[in-house]
């Protein structure tokens, strides 16, 4: 089997030796320093009566070895990062090694094996991002159906939430699979940005790789164990903080939530990563006659993102690092209290002296930043699409590309709007009420913007113009409830309810999904050579929208009828279980939808007909060269002479491909 | 290529948006949003949601309408192969609809902050009433009134009463929320927070918890009593401490179903629960994980409630909250071990 040769199969097997080497690490010298081997002892060193290791371990058990689980968690990702060999060049380098660069799978590999290793190509790395995204937003959306099952209906349904009291359910469970689907949603959703902000890049500015391409490969792969780690946290006794992890819960909360804090570490370290090579790369590897105002519009959202990722992702590390610093070394970063002089001289573990809420504002400082992390791409792919759905360029180029910039900027002085009712001091409410406010006007320049790229167009309804109008409608949405949240008078009432989820789900789907499967669709014909089945397409796009609608304004009209955030049961008097139900059904046909797509690109991307050449008569640079695009995309280097979305004027070119030119340089 | 005119489009879209907002806007307001409100500070949350919601209703027409006109009345023929008509841009359009954004968004603000300050203002004659939380319950106290901690919030009607809300000092963040109230404001750990509220409106509401908190979070409620003045008078003056044991062991009963321990406590003898049945306690020989036993009497239940870790029962984890000894008074863990005592 040829499988287990790949670089994946190598970093889990050298991952998990690292494992056991830094569990050992610590025991031997717990051991050596005659420390008990269990550190806590107020938690069961093994399987208690009735439970085999199996139950133990998913109680959470391995609490009782908590710093050596933390320690063999970082090992884990080290050793998966030697594993899976992104590394060896660098390691090579420190000795003294030259290594070319190589291009093009490597002598007798078959041609799928380098999608599972380290690979130096952008269009093999945006792929795996892409491919690593749909899995993991699969598996996340799987998460949400079980407690939407529960949902559905008021009091408890599921045994495993502790419906039925002869089977050891709890709702421990419930909060486990809530912070899951959430945190592992956002990986998702970064490594969906990743996918396309690495694939699109280098091919829209005319470049035949990134900036730093064995950084590039880094960044994607350090992903897969961050990820491999935040689904084991769910099964060595989850955590219930919700995706915020928000102390002083979190650093009393299940051993899982350390597996989590360290996967979100090395999940933001690839954004860092990526995204000082998309800023170096958009800088200055774009091709001759591109200036900035005429890259693709795409780009100017790659690029505001990543100005964000790289400034801002470092907060979210370093919350986290610091709960997880708390719990095993007993700093009270986040813990209140002032306790008298006895325990201090006393040798007890005394952990207080910190303040819980300044974790929320370090947590916030990145994680507001993140949702435009995650829609700026979004709203990019919209603006890239309806020029060439529309026939039209498209509408104030320059104001849509400078609106993602202040977006990014704006984005920066909103976070303490999650933090209206925290206990921070009252007075900071209204400025960041009013920095908050703000963002609207850059959204709706663009909002504004699509209309008059609409407008007086030849709109073609093909599958990708269909999630791109899709992802306005629902974007709007998520946009227009927006406000209510950001003035702290009514966020007074709406604050942690099931109105922010539904406001945020219209955002995320607005902002990124709908967009993403349109970019699937789009470029699907240019990554894999095929057209994709466009009825399927179209049915995917009418269960999907209306399904959505649903579940969104449904949630919302739950939340302002009293339905909290993140509880796994509601009263009935509040007369919302039709709603209820609704969203539950309306999520398993999102679900259903979803599987289409997969079915869809995976069976076309074999079976279907070859794509001609440029099926969407698109001026972009990437649709003038063969798809799929050769291992060296630009063979003569691009030079761009117009305008990118000309659309309607008769004889003006974006770019000439002329072998010509590159005699005369 | 001829260019179009568009007069006609614009006159037909824009009566569209009209008739469309029109109908957003009424259909919005007709949906009954929240639970009828219950302050005087909901009305200024309940009027900037007013407010917001026609905002959103004319919004969501303007783009929704201009955009399926679009796809429908410039949608491509089959066959067609031309382009649109190229225009790039207005920039006085652009300058417009960033400048009527912004002055809407200020003036936005300008009511939310208004609001802000009528939902939170301090007022005359308050009353203090401390909440305090823990994991998972709330109790109130009331120290104008002498009266300590009991486990449901009796606030008497039109009063305006300035709660002083804390987490314990070893839990997590809680949340105070009465939906019908329209305000909330967390609980922290070691930071104190207020919150301001005059109930109008006599009648039975929850709070809970809104500030996810662990297993319990779901079932995190308290009961809120807004009654009457004369019967909030009535209220006080029973709520002097009681010594009869049947009065007690009534109390206990309360204290046992709002403060949580009935989530872990089963009183149905069942072994299977997450903590010990009390079914049949008192009086009998528990065996600890120590391996000693030691018998269930006053003293022992009392400090399994304050220091829930010093004698834990085999078999079972050490999971009760610590909090206990600090939210619950002397007086109500006397209650509760009264009311133990009846469970043969």
């Amino acid at each position: 089997m040829r499988f287990f040769k790949t670089g994946l199969v190598k970093g889990i097997l050298v991952g998990l030796l690292w494992w056991l080497i830094g569990f050992m690490l610590v025991e031997v010298i717990r051991v050596a320093m005659g420390l008990p081997a269990a550190w806590d002892p107020n938690v069961p060193a093994g399987p208690v009566a009735g439970q085999n290791a199996l139950q133990w371990i998913v109680a959470g058990g391995l609490a009782a070895y908590e710093p050596a689980m933390v320690v063999a968690g970082i090992f884990f990702v080290i050793g998966f990062m030697l594993g899976v060999g992104t590394m060896s060049d660098w390691l090579k380098w420190v000795r003294g090694i030259d290594t070319p660069m190589h291009h093009g799978p490597k002598e007798g590999d078959p041609g799928w094996f380098r999608y599972f290793g380290a690979d130096y190509s952008h269009k093999v790395i945006g792929l795996q991002y892409g491919v690593t995204a749909v899995i993991l937003l699969m598996f996340a959306g799987t998460l949400a159906l079980i407690f939407r099952v529960e949902l559905a209906n008021p009091e408890l349904q599921l045994s495993l939430f502790g419906a039925n009291p002869e089977v050891q359910g709890t709702l421990n469970w419930f909060n486990t699979l809530v912070s899951a689907h959430g945190m592992i949603m956002i990986g998702s959703i970064l490594l969906g940005v990743g996918a396309m902000s690495n694939y699109l890049v280098p091919l829209m500015i005319g470049a035949n790789d990134m900036a730093f391409p064995r950084l590039n490969s880094f960044a994607f792969w350090i992903n897969v164990p961050g990820a491999l780690l935040l689904v084991t946290a769910i099964f060595i006794g989850g955590w219930n903080t919700g995706w915020t992890g928000y102390p002083p819960l979190s650093a009393q909360a299940p051993i899982g939530v350390q597996y989590f804090f360290i996967g979100v570490f090395f999940i933001g370290m690839s954004s860092i990563l990526g995204s000082l090579n998309i800023i170096v790369t958009t800088l200055t590897m774009r091709a001759r006659g591109m200036t900035m105002f005429r890259m693709p519009i795409f780009v100017w959202a790659a690029f505001s993102t990543a100005l964000i990722q790289l400034t801002a992702t470092q907060l979210i590390g370093l919350s986290f690092l610091m709960v997880l610093i708390q719990r095993i070394l007993g700093l009270g970063f986040f813990n209140p209290g002032f306790p008298d002089i006895t325990v201090i001289a006393s040798s007890q573990l005394w952990e207080g002296g910190g303040n819980p809420i300044l974790f929320q504002h370090l947590f916030w400082f990145y994680s507001h930043p993140a949702v435009y992390v995650f829609i700026l791409p979004g709203l990019g792919i919209i603006s890239e699409l309806l020029p060439v759905f529309s026939r039209k360029p498209l509408f104030g180029y320059k104001w849509i590309a400078l609106s993602s910039m202040a977006i990014a900027l704006v984005g920066f002085l909103v976070w303490a709007h999650h933090m209206f009712v925290s206990g921070m001091n009252t007075y900071l409410r209204v400025p960041f009420m009013l920095s908050t406010l703000l963002v609207a006007v850059p959204t709706g320049v663009k909002f504004f913007s699509w209309l008059g790229t609409l407008w007086g167009g030849r709109i073609d309804l093909k599958t990708p113009m269909l999630f791109t109008l899709g992802a306005i409608s629902v974007f709007l949405i998520g946009g227009l409830t927006g406000p209510p949240l950001g003035t702290v008078t009514t966020d007074l009432q709406l604050h942690d309810t099931y109105y922010v989820v539904g406001h945020f789900h219209a955002t995320m789907f607005g902002g990124f999904v709908f967009p993403f499967f349109a970019a699937l669709y789009y470029w699907f014909p240019k990554f894999s050579g095929r057209q994709y089945n466009e009825r399927l397409g179209v049915i995917h796009f009418a269960l999907m929208t209306p399904a959505f609608w649903v579940m969104s304004l449904g949630q919302m009209l739950a939340g302002t009828r009293g339905m909290r955030r993140r509880v796994a049961d509601y009263d009935p008097a509040w007369g919302i279980d039709g709603v209820q139900l609704a969203v539950s059904i309306a999520a398993f046909i999102i679900a259903f939808s979803v599987l289409l797509m997969v079915i869809n690109l995976l069976w076309s991307s074999r079976r279907a007909p070859r794509a001609v050449a440029n099926p969407w008569r698109s001026r972009g640079l990437e649709w003038q060269i063969p798809s799929p695009v050769p291992e060296l995309s630009y063979a003569t280097a691009p030079v761009v002479v117009g305008e990118p979305y000309d659309y309607g004027l008769p004889g003006s070119t974006y770019v000439q491909l002329a072998p010509a030119m590159t005699g005369g340089d | 290529m001829e260019k179009r005119s568009y007069g006609k489009h614009f006159i037909i879209v824009a009566v569209i948006i009209l008739i469309t907002a029109v109908i957003t806007i009424v259909g919005l307001g007709r949906v009954r949003w929240m639970a009828a409100p219950a302050t005087t500070q909901a009305h200024s949350v309940d009027a900037l949601l007013g407010i917001e919601l026609v905002a959103i209703g004319f919004l969501f027409a303007l783009v929704m309408v201009f955009m399926l006109y679009s796809v429908v009345a410039f949608r491509r023929r089959n066959g067609e192969e031309t382009d649109g008509d190229h225009f790039e841009g207005n920039t006085k359009l652009e300058i417009t609809w960033t400048v009527l954004p912004l002055i809407t968004v200020l003036i936005l603000a300008v009511l939310g902050a208004r609001g802000l300050a009528q939902a939170t203002g301090a007022q005359a004659d308050e009353v203090a009433v401390r909440v305090t939380a823990f994991s998972w319950g709330f109790t109130f106290g009331y120290p104008e009134l002498g009266i300590d901690a009991t486990p449901v919030l009796y606030l008497p009607v039109d009063q305006p009463i300035v709660l002083d809300m804390n987490s314990v000092d070893t839990d997590v963040i809680h949340d105070f929320w009465v939906p019908e109230f329209r305000v909330k404001q967390d609980l922290v750990p070691g930071v104190p927070t207020q919150l301001r509220i005059t109930p109008n409106k006599i009648g039975s509401y929850k709070v809970l918890c809104d500030e996810l908190c662990g297993t319990g979070h779901t079932n995190m409620q308290a009961r809120v009593e807004v009654v009457s003045s004369s019967d909030f008078d009535a209220w006080v003056a029973e709520q002097q401490p009681s010594t009869d044991p049947a009065e007690m062991a009534k109390l206990g009963e309360e204290l046992v179903a709002s403060q949580g321990c009935a989530a872990c406590h089963n009183v149905t003898g069942d072994p299977g629960g997450i903590g010990p049945t009390w079914k049949g306690l008192f009086g009998h020989e528990v065996e600890l994980a120590d391996g000693t036993t030691a018998t269930a009497d006053e003293a022992y239940i009392h400090e399994s409630i304050v220091d829930p870790l010093a004698q834990v029962v085999t078999g079972y984890q050490p999971i009760m909250p610590a909090s206990y000894g600090d939210v619950l008074t002397d007086q109500q863990i006397d209650y509760i071990v009264e009311y133990i005592k009846t469970l043969h």
